[in-house]
């Protein structure tokens, strides 16, 4: 437990940091994540790999700790507001820094388009990976992250940045 | 010009148009691959979009790998719970050829490629290197085949490189030697196992060159010093 532990404990962090945008309740999930894999390790069959089984258990236990937290009252727009103390895009284009902005507006999707964004860039995941972490078929997964990128091409316009496309 | 761009969103993407982010990721299919590269190679607005993901691709990165690691609070929780968990029989379902597939399944396509590279370049370099010790190490010796002795069964052997044997010794390692103190031993005296272990006692040949009455006297008593051993006495 303590390899598996240490082989994707960040990446499952990042994962669930970017859907719960709290550190703390981040921290909380790995912790019941790899506790959820040590009770279940009997089941995993090895059809799939094992970070695309961890990312599922990550994303199932992010969203009821959303649903748990909108239940206390703190909307998904609180916690926004908690994470977001850097400048806004505009200002950002100001200061010409356009990769910055573009973080800025990858943060500013929603948390269906940035998982998305997320399992296909930084975690690598196929189609077929991304189809079973989120639950949808792959022909959905290949045009939601189309509508994710043009999501984010018109944040980016707004932001009075023109990259070529679309 | 703001039509123009308005009309590109509205309309439905081509298939090889929502390929292009796995392809800047490298996860598609080596099949779908050529594919995408074949169209984008023909198709100069496809290239420019692409140039854009593989933007979007690296400031992903970027802002994921800006969000940092989680405190050791997470992990001492983890631990603290699963010591809490009622003990377990080790599931044995689980075979040795299922575990292998597992662990290349969980590499990306491009780790795998790394890996495959490096592994190439190790078996390079340790091919060279057997082939340098086989080269320095080989001396010019013959066995006889025809000479037979009862007295004892080890094979005569004639070096031909130098006029004496280098020193041997019979040892007994202490009962609570490991085996990595054994091999440090090993290492320190540039010694090696020339026979097996018969009544606890191993053969140990050191070096390769002959030493002087003295030195074999000294390499004994320095070798009786150590703690592992239990006994050294020299032999032929």
């Amino acid at each position: 437990m303590q390899v598996l532990y240490g082989r994707h404990h960040v990446r499952v962090f990042r994962f669930g940091l970017r859907l719960v945008r709290d550190e703390q309740v981040a921290e909380d999930l790995i912790s019941e994540v790899f506790l959820d894999v040590w009770r279940q390790a009997g089941k995993f069959e090895g059809r799939s790999a094992v970070t695309t089984w961890l990312l599922a258990i990550t994303r199932f236990k992010a969203l009821s700790a959303l649903r748990r937290r909108r239940d206390v009252g703190l909307d998904d727009e609180t916690a926004n507001a908690i994470e977001d103390t850097s400048d806004d895009p505009e200002v950002v284009v100001q200061k010409k820094d356009t990769g910055e902005a573009l973080r800025k507006c990858l943060t500013a999707l929603s948390p269906e388009h940035r998982e998305i964004v997320d399992l296909v860039y930084y975690h690598e995941k196929s189609v077929e990976e991304v189809a079973e972490i989120v639950g949808i078929p792959e022909n959905t997964v290949k045009t939601r992250l189309f509508y994710a990128r043009k999501k984010l091409a018109e944040l980016l316009k707004a932001a009075g940045i023109e990259r070529g496309w679309p | 010009m703001m039509a123009a761009s308005k009309k590109m969103l509205d309309r439905e993407p081509s298939e090889i148009e929502m390929l292009l982010p796995f392809h800047a990721a490298g996860t598609l299919s080596a099949r779908d691959a050529r594919r995408v590269d074949d169209t984008l190679a023909s198709d100069p607005e496809l290239a420019r979009q692409y140039a854009v993901i593989r933007e979007e691709y690296a400031e992903t990165i970027s802002l994921n790998e800006s969000l940092g690691a989680p405190s050791t609070r997470a992990m001492a929780k983890l631990f603290a719970a699963i010591d809490a968990e009622p003990a377990r029989k080790p599931s044995r379902s689980v075979s040795l050829s299922a575990r292998v597939s597992e662990f290349f399944a969980r590499l990306s396509p491009r780790t795998l490629a790394w890996s495959a590279s490096l592994g190439a370049i190790a078996l390079l370099l340790q091919a060279g290197v057997i082939g340098a010790v086989l080269m320095k190490n080989q001396t010019a010796s013959f066995q006889t085949a025809s000479l037979s002795l009862n007295e004892s069964s080890a094979p005569i052997t004639r070096d031909l490189g130098s006029s004496a044997a280098p020193p041997r010794a019979l040892v007994r390692f202490a009962p609570e030697a490991r085996v990595a103190d054994i091999t440090a031993l090993l290492d320190n005296y540039q010694a090696s196992i020339v026979d097996g272990a018969k009544g606890g006692m191993f053969r140990l040949q050191f070096g390769s060159k002959a030493m002087s009455k003295d030195e074999v006297a000294s390499l004994l008593k320095r070798l009786q010093g150590e703690k592992i051993i239990g006994l050294a006495v020299a032999t032929p």
